[in-house]
């Protein structure tokens, strides 16, 4: 754009723009902020009045995050000295380490349902949103449509049903439940979005593929697949989020085996209440993939945000 | 199809050629494709509400299971649009609905425009602005109640620091006056940012020629402001606007962590209800007619939305 342009913004409106975005972005932070920091706190920090912004870090939240623990004896305590640094942080309070706590299993849970559902997703979504692009399919339109308002329901009712027949079939408070039920609830939306990606891609790279002797399924995955690779990718990243923020079904639905971390979190108790610098270092723990996901992503993600809305 | 060079070229080949050559037919694959998330749809989505649909017209109760389950025909639906609590739960949802989309339109547009005068580092910023949106609502739900603490929350100091009140003199999640806006600030907190990004695709598919033949004519910015760029970008804020309307009326995970539905039942909106009902009142019969009467409000409201979003594209 040339410097003449009379729809570029004058230096000082740019200027005032950005310190308004600047402000806003910096007090949406805060609370973000918040957690990383209270992360780091003893408890008495974390509840002291005023909130503090400056105080001595420590890796209790962390040590009371992953482990379980017991208040012992004095005798006990002395018999027994401390191994390690964690030992160290616990012993203040006269408890003792017991083993570990149930939070690096639900954050697994979370890893294998989110991958697993996302892994699905794509797979099936893929397939699907091909033979919607290029197959005169009956009814085409209905169908899309009819994908979409599944959405529409709110996950409190769909879990009713759900309920009762994860009962039936065996698949309550299972991995393999939560990955088939993900997968159901993100296939539309990855239907949907492939389908504008692969739209994308000129159907004369395939026919030139036929020509040349592949077959269908040949020129689907030789010359369709890589072109789609980077809508692929972004629709991954939206089927993995929704799959790793998901909380009302998993709270319904599962609770000793395969419960995901969401709903696990806010239950973690501390001594006389709710141990936040705890709580805080899980939600960090839990919370950082998907802000380094986000940053760098970027261009994929805000593409894939405004592209999936503005197709629909 | 027939007309494609490729369907050409097949047809002039033998028929046993040709299938060896393009292996399954395109119909073939076209259903080997579609068929496992049609069937995937069918089992997580359709099946479901076809039972849900049954199971409204009986006394169920999923809890147990060896009772004898009797049909009561309509009287779940009755029992339901005649209680007043149902209509207080719609209440505090349109409450909830009305104030969330008013202020995430309002500051989410004002942001995209801002970011539309493409300052230096704009893209940086956006990126910053859209984090709380790709967190977990229930886990950040839960943190800040935290910071809604009276006593020792962020927020309440905060406040404090601002208007010279007690820190420990206002409840935000304990007051009846005041837990329903705690949550629409929470929710405008983590969804604004939606309604920038669909907003700031409006403003950027504006071609710059319509500005500037307007500049030939001497119209004033402001007059550009209210002739070219809202009537430009309203069709894709109404999107913006039907998205986030259809997300808060099935709101769940961030109102269940802040409130739990108190303090009485003023932010009690109906997915939470209908989780009282259905999972721990285990009413099954009554909360699957619940679950029914609120899919056909969305799906109602939904559609009569969409025929006014398609009346304003074609404009």
């Amino acid at each position: 754009m040339s410097s003449f342009s009379v729809t570029e913004p004058s230096k000082r409106s740019k200027w005032v723009a950005g310190t308004l975005v600047i402000t806003y972005a910096l007090i949406t932070m805060i609370p973000l902020v918040w957690i990383l920091l209270t992360g780091f706190k003893s408890p008495a920090d974390a509840i002291s009045y005023p909130p503090k912004v400056v105080f001595d870090p420590t890796l209790e939240g962390y040590v009371n995050l992953f482990t379980t623990r017991t208040r012992q004896t004095q005798e006990f305590l002395n018999a027994n000295p401390p191994q390690n640094w964690a030992d160290e942080i616990v012993r203040q309070y006269d408890m003792v380490i017991v083993g570990p706590s149930k939070f690096g299993e639900r954050f697994m849970n979370s890893v294998i349902i989110g991958f697993g559902s996302t892994f699905l997703s794509i797979f099936l979504g893929t397939l699907a949103a091909y033979a919607f692009s290029r197959f005169k399919v009956p009814l085409k339109d209905d169908l899309l449509f009819f994908i979409l308002s599944t959405r529409m329901m709110p996950p409190v009712a769909v879990a009713i049903p759900i309920f009762l027949m994860f009962r039936n079939l065996g698949l309550s408070d299972t991995h393999l439940g939560m990955i088939l039920l993900y997968t159901g609830v993100n296939i539309s939306l990855a239907v949907w979005l492939l389908k504008g990606f692969i739209d994308e891609i000129p159907r004369e790279y395939e026919e030139a593929a036929l020509i040349d002797g592949y077959t269908r399924f040949q020129a689907f995955y030789k010359v369709v697949l890589p072109q789609a690779a980077t809508g692929i990718a972004s629709t991954a990243i939206f089927c993995l989020i929704f799959a790793w923020n998901e909380y009302a079904f998993a709270v319904l639905l599962t609770s000793a085996t395969a419960q995901t971390a969401p709903p696990f979190i806010p239950t973690i108790i501390g001594v006389g209440g709710l141990d936040w610098p705890a709580v805080a270092a899980g939600a960090t723990i839990f919370l950082i993939p998907v802000m380094i996901f986000t940053i760098l992503m970027r261009k994929h993600l805000l593409r894939g945000i405004t592209f999936g809305a503005v197709r629909k | 199809m027939s007309d494609r060079t490729v369907d050409r070229v097949a047809q002039a080949t033998p028929v046993r050629v040709a299938r060896k050559i393009r292996g399954l037919s395109d119909r073939a694959i076209a259903w080997i494709f579609i068929s496992p998330t049609i069937f995937l749809l069918l089992a997580i989505n359709i099946f479901p509400l076809i039972w849900t649909i049954q199971l409204s017209f009986t006394n169920f109760k999923a809890n147990r299971i060896g009772r004898e389950v009797k049909d009561v025909g309509f009287r779940n639906y009755e029992r339901i649009l005649t209680d007043s609590d149902t209509w207080l739960n719609m209440q505090a949802t349109a409450h909830f609905l009305f104030w969330t989309i008013f202020f995430q339109v309002l500051i989410g547009f004002t942001l995209a425009w801002l970011l539309n005068k493409k300052f230096r580092g704009n893209d940086l910023w956006t990126t910053i602005i859209v984090l709380p949106m790709m967190l977990s609502p229930a886990v950040v739900g839960n943190f800040w109640k935290f910071l809604y603490q009276p006593q020792i929350g962020l927020f309440n100091y905060i406040v404090s620091w601002f208007t010279g009140k007690d820190p420990s003199s206002f409840e935000m999640l304990g007051s009846v006056q005041l837990a329903p806006w705690a949550i629409v600030i929470v929710d405008t907190w983590m969804w604004t940012p939606f309604v920038m990004l669909i907003c700031l695709a409006g403003l950027r598919s504006i071609p710059d020629y319509i500005y500037e033949a307007a500049e030939v004519d001497r119209a004033s910015k402001l007059r550009q402001f209210f002739t070219i760029t809202i009537p430009m970008v309203l069709p894709f804020l109404m999107l913006a606007v039907l998205f986030r309307g259809i997300e808060n009326f099935k709101m769940f995970d961030l109102v269940v962590q802040l409130t739990g539905g108190g303090p009485g039942s003023t932010t009690e909106l109906t997915s939470i209800n209908l989780k009282r009902e259905a999972f721990e009142k285990w009413r099954t019969g009554y909360a699957s007619a619940y679950a029914i009467i609120l899919f056909v409000t969305v799906f109602g409201l939904a559609s009569i939305y969409v025929k006014a979003l398609n009346k304003v594209k074609q404009r």
